[in-house]
Order: structure tokens, then sequence, then C-alpha cells
């Protein structure tokens, strides 16, 4: 039963993947959306590209979270190299390890565009006003930091684990 | 840290030399003029709005005619081309082309008739095509398409939009009209027949509805037989053409004004700003008079040359109490970069202090350990560096921007090698890779976050609690200050009573200290103490945070109200762990692109693949993170650092001056 003996392996390869796919998913959503409205404003005035190209990637970076924790699951289970030897129980704790980035950056970077669509008709109107236009979306990614240390925290706290 | 001192100005003049004095107030841009005398039986006020509406639709125009000829003679521009700033003109050319502006305005009018000229051309274009193409069946009938008959005949010219043989269109006629008539086609397409039909005028009208039901349409009609008329419209065509030609070649040719028109741009500008001044100006018989405010140290120099040179007399005095004073931030080479973040966060306002010197240290920090990597930070050191060092006329905003990028990279450069970061670990994959030494390596000088994620949450967020208590510092200093020693006790001794003897406490305790993995865990007596001046500090914020309201319930509950605000600080706190993830976020990133990059191997397309990912995938971590960082760095700025201390809302000063887009003009003196 080679399925259940590797299980461990898989779960923990499943919580990576989770990771990168769902804050993949919810900055792909946000850049998108932030995308649109940036496009509007730079017809109107191609001499704002910079401040809206910047509210636009805001959204961004839940991805690279993603990506980051998908990344060190990946090396922490030996897929990267190394040995791939994960007992199930390992193997369902990285996976759950994996969840806070998943969910938390999945929704907060669907959220942090809307705040950043906001900004962008706020920076169209009131270009002065551009680094006060980018805090607000920057207060949602907080949220998605905050997931991403607890990924953190756990994924390098389980290797220690004697399970 | 400083707010600059303002004086008050009161400037008086004799009125023939009003216009040269508001001329040299706006060349020396250090006066923000206020109006504040109002008219009375002497001083009146001069309308002169409507020259000011004149000169702002010149200055419109003038950019229009610009925007013209960079449509058909674009103007090269360098990619570096925007940090260059404006031109600097003498006064003497200044002078003599202010002489010529109604020369040069023409030469704008001239440009936007021949656009309209263009535009009308361009416009009257494909009706003509379309004439052409109406005409193009008939080119070989030999008589006026409005041709209607002789005296006994009457002639139907037209189409049906179907193809038809001779036969074929006898039979249809036939079919239709008992009548005799002559019916020729002229030419024939897939779309439709061109007809020709002829017969006796008692006949027309049933030939006229016969034709009609066949679908028949008139054809265009022209007075001029087809191939003639043909002739005509395509020379009208290649006349239009022409025209268009030359009226591009026109503006084309006046390129070599754009310099000019730049120039008048800008000179309407300044005449438009200087009439919105005018306007407000007092005046009587002879003399005039302005208000405003000038930086203390530049009144001594502005009275002595207003005396001299246009018999002005300027009088100074310090602004009264309830004055809103326009704010100018003055501060050393270190601190100066971040005043810009401060202005858009919001200037301070009247009896706050100028939180640049205090704010820039932090600045720079936490920029570089969000982005710590010691290459990104070279990059944007030598970056910064170069644009500073080309561009000497960069302009005053921008120069302040690039500067802060610069020092930020100097932090990042110092903890990139802190934590061993170069290009993330580049430095062991190519050593690796390509030269087959894995214990090459660049080591960190302190040690590796990747490693020791706890370490560096614990570094994240002590640097968090300094960073706060520096903030409440700033608080307590400018109370004392002020002379508000109390207040300056309750509102931030009394917090860092609780806050500093809570973080101490908890490091007593050993289920804190192993879980942060700190080495050490303070003895007993030093938790005691700590324990008394939290609750020192807590009893002290429930008597004292409500201290405006005279009724002790009120004020109890509003003490305890004030003391819930500790949760805000024990989130102000976590909020630093963004230092770790972005931290970690630039070296995972550059460690998965070197991973990418390294894994053809040791080969030939190896290296290719190598150099190709490093480069993208570095250039992209660099920008990407270094947003991020500048991001969040103003956050915690604005809102961990702000909220405890300052608020803004002060008035920037906006001198009268040359706000003008290609030029600066200098006086030389």
């Amino acid at each position: 039963m080679a399925i259940i003996e590797n299980m461990g392996v898989v779960l923990a390869l499943l919580g990576a993947v989770t990771a990168a796919l769902a804050a993949g998913i919810g900055s792909a959503i946000g850049v998108g959306m932030t995308g649109e409205a940036a496009a509007g404003v730079v017809t109107e005035d191609p001499s704002k590209f910079s401040k809206v190209l910047v509210l636009q990637l805001l959204p961004g970076t839940q991805g690279i979270y993603g990506l980051l924790i998908g990344f060190i699951t990946l090396t922490q289970i030996g897929i990267m190299g190394g040995d791939s030897d994960i007992s199930l129980i390992k193997g369902i704790l990285y996976f759950v390890a994996c969840l806070p980035m998943a969910f938390v950056g999945y929704k907060s970077a669907i959220r942090q565009a809307r705040a950043s669509v906001s900004s962008i008709s706020l920076v169209a109107k009131r270009p002065d006003q551009f680094v006060k236009g980018m805090i607000f979306p920057a207060m949602v990614e907080t949220y998605a930091i905050l997931a991403l240390l607890i990924s953190i925290l756990s994924i390098f706290g389980i290797n220690g684990l004697p399970v | 840290m400083a707010v600059l001192p303002m004086k008050k100005a009161f400037l008086c003049g004799l009125k023939k030399d009003r216009k040269r004095t508001l001329e040299y107030l706006q060349r020396q841009g250090v006066l923000e003029v206020s109006e504040e005398i109002g008219e009375d039986a002497v001083f009146q006020k001069m309308d002169v709005l409507s020259s000011k509406a004149v000169f702002e639709r010149n200055a419109a125009d003038a950019e229009r005619a610009l925007g013209i000829l960079q449509s058909y003679a674009s103007e090269q521009k360098g990619l570096l081309d925007s940090f260059k700033g404006r031109e600097v003109m003498p006064l003497s050319e200044y002078e003599e082309m202010a002489e010529r502006h109604d020369e040069i305005m023409k030469r704008a009018s001239r440009l936007l008739q021949l656009a309209k000229t263009i535009g009308e051309k361009q416009g009257s274009l494909p009706r003509i095509e379309q004439q052409l193409k109406e005409l193009e069946p008939w080119s070989t009938f030999d008589l006026p398409l409005n041709f209607k008959g002789t005296k006994s005949t009457s002639a139907f010219i037209g189409s049906v939009p179907r193809q038809l043989e001779q036969e074929e269109l006898s039979r249809e006629f036939s079919s239709v009209c008992e009548k005799p008539a002559e019916l020729s086609i002229v030419s024939s397409s897939r779309e439709q027949t061109c007809i020709f039909a002829v017969c006796a005028k008692r006949d027309a009208p049933e030939t006229e509805a016969a034709l009609k039901a066949m679908g028949l349409i008139s054809a265009p009609q022209t007075s001029a037989v087809p191939a003639k008329r043909q002739k005509m419209l395509q020379e009208e065509l290649k006349r239009t053409q022409q025209e268009i030609a030359d009226a591009q070649q026109e503006i084309c040719s006046m390129a070599p004004a754009r310099r000019e028109l730049k120039f008048v741009a800008d000179y309407y500008t300044m005449r438009a700003e200087k009439y919105g001044v005018l306007n407000g100006l007092a005046q009587s018989h002879s003399v005039f008079l302005i208000t405003g405010y000038v930086p203390a140290e530049q009144a001594d120099k502005l009275e002595a040359q207003l005396a001299a040179r246009y018999n002005v007399f300027a009088q100074f005095e310090d602004p009264g109490e309830d004055e809103d004073v326009p704010v100018i931030l003055r501060n050393n080479k270190f601190a100066e970069p971040v005043e810009g973040i401060i202005e858009s966060y919001g200037l301070p306002a009247k009896g706050e202090l100028d939180p640049s010197a205090v704010m820039a240290p932090f600045y720079y920090i936490l920029f570089g350990l969000m982005l710590s990597d010691a290459a990104y930070g070279l990059i944007m050191v030598f970056g910064c560096l170069f644009c500073l060092k080309k561009f000497p006329q960069m302009e005053e905003g921008l120069k302040k921007s690039l500067k802060m990028f610069m020092y930020s990279g100097i932090s990042t450069t110092f903890w990139g090698f802190m934590f061993g970061s170069f290009f993330g670990d580049a430095v062991n994959v190519i050593a690796t890779t390509f030269f087959h030494r894995p214990d090459i390596s660049m080591p960190p000088l302190w040690f590796e976050p990747v490693d020791m994620p706890m370490k560096m949450l614990v570094f994240s967020l002590c640097v968090g609690i300094i960073h706060l208590f520096t903030g409440l510092g700033v608080k307590l200093y400018s109370s004392v200050k002020s002379g508000h020693l109390a207040d300056g006790i309750y509102d931030v001794v009394f917090w860092y009573l609780l806050v500093g003897g809570a973080v101490v406490y908890m490091l007593t305790m050993s289920v804190f200290t192993e879980m942060l993995g700190l080495s050490f865990t303070l003895p007993h007596t030093v938790g005691t103490i700590a324990a008394a001046a939290a609750l020192i500090g807590l009893i002290g914020i429930v008597l004292t945070n409500g201290r405006e309201s005279r009724n002790w319930g009120k004020r109890l509950l509003k003490g305890l109200y004030g003391a819930y605000g500790v949760t805000s600080y024990l989130s102000d706190i976590l909020s630093y762990s963004r230092l770790l993830a972005l931290g970690l976020a630039t070296s995972v990133i550059s460690t998965v692109f070197n991973k990418m990059g390294s894994m053809m191997g040791d080969s030939i397309p190896g290296v290719i693949l190598f150099i190709v990912v490093f480069v993208i995938g570095h250039t992209l971590n660099l920008a990407i993170n270094a947003l991020g960082a500048y991001v969040h760095t103003n956050r915690l700025q604005f809102v961990e650092f702000f909220g405890k201390f300052y608020e803004g809302g002060g008035k920037k000063f906006q001198p009268f001056a040359e706000h003008t887009k290609y030029f600066k003009v200098k006086e030389d003196v």
C-alpha cells in the first residue's frame, strides 16, 4: 500500500499548492480589478500612470506570499531535493499550516483590490493624496501578513516535532 | 527638526514700480501673499480677472500648439529625461523672449489653425472618395447623369441592385410595361446593373413606374459627363491631399519654434499668476500694499533688495497667535528627504513639532529591514546617485525622494549583509552550480532569518517597541516643551510603565521566553517590579485618562476605556511582524529564481538560462519588494508611529512664484 505509506508527503504537497493556488487566484482577481480601474484613469490622464500602477500592484502581494509558503513547504518536505519521507501526521500538519495563507490570502487580495480601486479613483481626482490612497489598501494587507506569519511559523515549527 | 519661523510682511511701494516689483517677487518666490487689506476710501482693488482669463487661455493655446507639434514632429525624449527638471533661463534671455510674446503667440495660433485645417480636409476626403466610387460604374457613359431626355423623348438613368443581361432586362421590362422603350446596359456587375432607358415623352409616367417596380434607383446627379466628373473629383482629391501634406509640412517646419512655444506657455502662466495677485492688491492713487508671509531668514535680504531696487518699503513682524501661518520644513541633509512623506501625511499644525528628524532614521531602518538584500540595496544606492549627479537641475521634490531611496538603499545593503543576502543565495548557487564549490557562500554577519524566523520575529517586535516608544517620547518632549508636564506624565509615562512593565513581565515567564526562543528568562524579582510598574501605569491611566470630565464616575469610565487602549498597543507591536514577512518574501523569492536559473546545471545553455532568469527574476523581485517595502514603511510610520503623537494639518507655504512647466528664470544679480 504505497499510497497510504506516502500519504504524508501527498497531504503536505496538497497544502503547499493550496496556499499558492488560493492566494494566487485571489491576487490575480485583485490585480485584474485594479488594472481595469487603472487603465480607465490612464485614458484620461497618461501622466498618472506611475501612481496608478503602484496602486494596481498592491493586491499582488498575496500571490507572492502564497508562493512563499508553497516554496517553504516544498523545501521542508524534501520535494526540492533531499529526503521526502513525511509521516502521515506531519503531512496533515503541513496541510493545516498552509491553510491560513490560502484562505486569508484569497479573500484579502480581493478585498484589498476593492480598496485599491477606490484609491485609484481618489488619485484620479486628487493626485496629491496619493500616499494616503496607498495606505488604505495596505491596511487590508496586514491580515494577509498575519496569516503568512502564522503559516511560516507553523511550517518551520512542524519540522522539529517528534511525530 | 524644525518648522521654519515665519514673518508677517507688509510691503508698500509706488504704483509706477508695481509691475516690476511683482515680477521680482515672483522670481524670488519667497512671499506667500495673503489678502487681508479690505477696500476703503483710499485703497481700492483692481478687477483684472478678465485679463487673467485671457492669459490663462493663451497659456492653454500654447500648450495645445505644443501638443500639435508633438503629434506631427515629436520631440526625442530619453528614458531618464523626466529627472531633468526645468531648463534654467537667464533673466536677459527671458526679457528678450518676453518682448516677442505676441509674435510667438501668432505662431501658436497658426499651428492651431493648421491643425484645424488638416482636421477639416481629412473630414472631406471620405466624401470625395464616396462620390468617386459611385461614379465608377458609369465611367463609360457619355451623357451627363442628370440627362432627362430630348424634346420628344424621356430618359431614365439608374441602377437595379442585381446582375442582368440585356435579354433578361428587356423581358423583365416588357412583362411590367406594354409601352415601348429602349433599354441599354451601361455596365453590369454582381451587385448592380446600370441602365439607360429612353422612351417617348408621352409614355414617360408608365415607363417610370415600371422601372421603379423593377427596383431602379436613380444614378447620382451630375451635370457633367461621368468621365469628366470623375477627373474633376480625382483632381479635388489630389488637391485636398496635397493641402493636408502642405499643412503637415508647415507644422513640421515649425518644430524649431518648440522652445519659444514652451516659453510662451510659461510666460502666460506666470502672467496669469501675477494678475491673480494683482487682483487682490490694495491700491491707492499712487501706492500699492502687499501683505503676506516670508520665511524669517529671507526677510532682511528681501527688505534690502526691495528698497534698493524699487524703493519699496518693507516691514516685518511676528505673526499673531491666532493666525494660520504657512509651514516650511527645514532639516539637515539626513532628515530632509523624508519631508515629502510628512507633507503627504500632513504638515505639522500650529504648535506641533516637525517629526522629520525622528522619523528619518526609523524610515531608513524599517525600509532596509523589509527589503534586506545587499545587492538590491547597492543597486538602489548607485541608481539614485547616478540620477542625482547626472541631473543637477532636478526638481526639489523628486530630488528628495531619490535621496530618501538612496539612504534606504544604504540601510538595505547593511541589513542584507547582516542577514547574508546578496541576490538571495546567489553567491552559493553560482559557486555550487558553475564552479562546483558548494562550500563558498556569503555568511550572514548576524543570522539568516530563513533559518531562524522566530529570532527575526522577536527582533522585529523589538524594533516595533522601540519605534512606538520613541513616538511616545516625542509626545513627552513636546508636552514638556510647551509646559504641560502633567499631560506628558499622564499620556506618556503611564503608558511607558504599563506597556514596558507588561513586556518585561512576559520575559520573566518561561512559557514566553521558550516560545520566542530566547536564551534567558528574567528572574522573579524583576517580574515583581515590572508587574508593579505596569499596575501603577494602569491605575494612572484609569485615573487620568478622562481628566477633562468633572464628574468622577464619568471620569473613571473614560479612564477604563483609555486603559482598554492597551489592546491597540498589542496590535501595533504585532504589526511590526511585517518586517519579518516582507524580509522573508524578498529572500525566498530570490532563492526561487536562483534555483530556477540553475536548473540546467553547468553547461552553455545552463549559463544562458541562468543569466536570463537571474536578470528578469531579480529585476521583478526588486521592483515588487521595493514597492512593498515603501508602502509598508509608510504605513508603519503613518499608522503606528504618527498615531502616538502626531496629527498634522498645517498649511503648506505656497509662495507667489514661477509655477512654470519648462523654464526656471534665474535672477542674474
